[in-house]
């Protein structure tokens, strides 16, 4: 009795992570009908901002040396996930600027610009850091030239071809992004597992019924839940908040109503960006996992699961479908399976697209023909 | 009668001619380029596989390398645990002389397309229900379920995987004609189906299935049957992976391998069988020339994917479409260039 209520409190702390990030899933799937692949990338951009930030950027105390440093610390650490969020929200509007705004619009000057210099990147990385004048110089340089080169070869290839937009075509998309994320950050941060070191106080409580629970999993959960509690107060009460229902309900209809579509799915990505940088550096300052430019895939997917558990497009059903991905991962981590840990999250998938391939609280939509 | 014959003996003659190849290939090639062609070879294999999924019949699996593990695993399971206990009772089970390697690399051939032909009617029957990308996640999802699998059956060496494999397919020098003969083999297969009936429903299912059932076509089982060749191929193209590199663990088939398939295919043009061939030679080749680079394996995917997304903001059928490039395509190429200096000239 007792390690399963341990268990149900570990897994109720990773389901609110898993929460977090499915609720970006699910805003974009309900604005664009569209699997944001990259999503757990971004969360992984979170943790590293986190991880940089408590190492580099920010001038925290040594705890074990200095006790009464704790008070500043933890002033600090709200700073870093204030920043977190900040980063990611920013680097969601990057993407739905240049990779999916385009598959909705074309594909523009700035644009093409853009995947220019993502594709000089590491050209320009393997002379030397960008911090030096003649990398710099020579990323740019290549950069304007692919960007230049690349509409007119691309604009030759497509000469005939008309242009379809699919939701395939946006997956792969999603996909290459979240490849270019990655490995991008191979490239720029390398391969080498990095710790986010401990820098607030710890305490362990013990509950009545033997079961212990610390600082950092009431941390993890106050924060996500304060976060869902915003989110909710956005979608539901304000003005942008019901732009966005309208897009979800029915974009072409919502353009009509002169509702600016671009940028309510702009906002869109910044809110899922910026839940995602706070599941990130939750994750990185709190659990102590070790962290990777691949290790965003892992999460990223068991939350897009959740997400599809609850039914693509609700918010409630992200946050139940969050909870209960992270209790059962909980309890085969917890049990003789612990192996299996990863897989369950695939095995509920299969099981619940075969039954109801809508999702817990979702609506099931009859295709038209 | 005599038809019959003739297509033995061209078979034959093919053969024959592919195993000569092979074997001045192993002798007079640096060792460095001929691992390259291989591996080439392996990836051509792959990516013509998953094209008759993807390109042909029009679903989105891109859990491929899931089946590609099933088939390295099980080939080499035959070879280092099942074989040798058997070899006891039966000594021309025994390897290492010619015709008994050629035995064993058949046997395991069979066994490892047969297996991941077996994973693929497990997968596909439920998930081929689904469509699009709940598809494409899903099957995704079955990869890494596969690969967890393997991750923890003792037997096969768990994390480590297993190393030592003998080297069957080189036995002889004859490593270029399985890979090639192998690659030859899926091509035909899917040409020849492109011009038959069953191979029309392939086609009608991915032009529009809803369209497709009403006509009569049984839709679900096009589309399973269609995976499961596939992925038969992928198992194939895994023993042959096993048994010329020697060592295999869960690590070398995950996910980035099933992307890096996926995207050969669309690069090339969904539902181009050459563009596939070509694709998947490019883009195992192209690293390779990128070996100045430092850091080079990590710049592939970047410029890669790269490739792939302007590709889907520009031309989302890809660089062929659904054209096959053949003498005929360069006939024409050639008639255009002198129709317009003819025109210039007047």
């Amino acid at each position: 009795m007792q390690s399963f209520l341990q268990q149900a409190v570990f897994g109720i702390q990773l389901g609110s992570l898993y929460a977090l990030i499915a609720i970006g899933y699910t805003l974009v799937y309900g604005v664009l009908r569209l699997i944001n692949f990259a999503h757990g990338d971004v969360f992984m951009v979170g943790a590293f901002v986190c991880y940089y930030a408590c190492t580099r950027w920010l001038p925290f105390r040594d705890l074990s040396a200095d006790p009464s440093a704790a008070t500043s610390n933890i002033a600090l650490a709200a700073l870093v996930l204030v920043m977190a969020m900040c980063v990611c929200a920013a680097l969601g509007v990057l993407i739905e600027r240049f990779a999916y705004r385009p598959l909705r619009n074309g594909l523009g000057v700035a644009d093409a610009h853009f995947w220019g210099l993502v594709a000089a990147l590491p050209f320009a990385l393997s002379m030397g850091k960008l911090t030096q004048v003649v990398p710099l110089a020579a990323w740019l340089a290549i950069g304007v030239i692919f960007g230049y080169t690349l509409r007119p070869v691309v604009r030759w290839i497509a000469r005939r071809s008309v242009r379809t937009t699919s939701r395939l075509n946006a997956l792969i998309t999603a996909i290459g992004v979240s490849f270019v994320l990655e490995y991008g950050g191979l490239l720029v941060v390398g391969a080498d597992p990095n710790f986010v070191p401990n820098v607030v106080p710890e305490k362990v409580y013990q509950l009545p019924g033997g079961v212990r629970i610390g600082t950092a999993q009431l941390a993890i959960l106050a924060v996500a839940l304060l976060l869902m509690a915003i989110l909710r107060y956005i979608v539901v009460y304000t003005r942008r908040g019901k732009a966005m229902r309208a897009i979800a309900h029915d974009i072409e209809a919502a353009k009509l109503m002169g509702i600016d579509t671009d940028r309510v799915i702009s906002f869109t990505f910044a809110l899922g960006g910026a839940l995602a940088g706070a599941g990130g550096a939750l994750v990185a300052a709190l659990t102590h996992v070790k962290i990777t430019p691949l290790f965003g895939l892992l999460p990223g997917i068991k939350a897009f699961v959740a997400a599809v558990l609850g039914g693509p497009g609700s918010i409630p059903g992200a946050v139940l479908g969050g909870l209960l991905m992270g209790v059962a991962e909980a309890f085969v981590a917890g049990s003789q399976y612990s192996a299996f840990r990863d897989a369950i999250a695939f095995c509920i998938l299969i099981v619940l697209l075969l039954v109801r391939p809508a999702g817990l609280l979702g609506r099931h939509v009859a295709e038209k023909v | 009668m005599l038809w019959l014959l003739g297509r033995v003996g061209g078979v034959a003659l093919l053969a024959a001619c592919l195993m000569g190849i092979s074997v001045w290939l192993t002798n007079n090639i640096e060792t460095y380029y001929f691992l390259v062609l291989i591996q080439c070879g392996i990836a051509a294999v792959l990516a013509v596989s998953l094209n008759l999924i993807n390109g042909i019949t029009g679903q989105f699996s891109i859990g491929h390398a899931g089946f590609y593990a099933v088939g390295a695993y099980v080939g080499a399971s035959w070879t280092m645990l099942w074989r040798p206990q058997l070899a006891d009772n039966w000594p021309w089970l025994a390897t290492g002389n010619l015709s008994g390697d050629i035995l064993n690399l058949l046997i395991a051939l069979v066994l490892g397309s047969l297996a991941a032909a077996l994973t693929g009617v497990v997968v596909g029957t439920p998930s081929l229900r689904l469509r699009g990308d709940y598809l494409a996640i899903l099957t995704l999802g079955f990869g890494e379920v596969i690969r967890v699998v393997l991750l923890n059956i003792d037997a096969v060496g768990g994390a480590r995987g297993l190393a030592g494999i003998p080297t069957l397919v080189s036995s002889g020098n004859l490593a270029a004609f399985w890979v090639f003969g192998l690659l030859i083999a899926v091509t035909t297969l899917t040409r020849n189906l492109m011009r038959s009936t069953r191979g029309l429903t392939w086609l009608a299912v991915r032009e529009d299935e809803v369209a497709s059932d009403a006509m009569g076509v049984d839709t679900t089982r096009v589309k399973v049957t269609a995976f499961v060749v596939g992925s038969g191929f992928a198992g194939a193209a895994g023993v042959l992976y096993a048994h010329f590199f020697t060592g295999i663990s869960p690590d070398i088939f995950g996910m980035d391998v099933s992307i890096m398939i996926t995207t050969m295919v669309v690069l090339a043009g969904t539902g181009s069988v050459t563009g596939a061939i070509i694709a998947g030679m490019t883009l195992t080749a192209l690293p390779e020339a990128l070996r100045f680079l430092k850091d080079y394996k990590e710049y592939r995917m970047v410029l890669f994917s790269t490739a792939l997304i302007v590709m889907m903001l520009t031309r989302p059928q890809g660089i062929l479409g659904h054209a096959e490039l053949g003498f005929g395509s360069f006939v024409r190429l050639a008639n255009r260039f002198r129709r317009k200096e003819r025109g210039s000239a007047a």
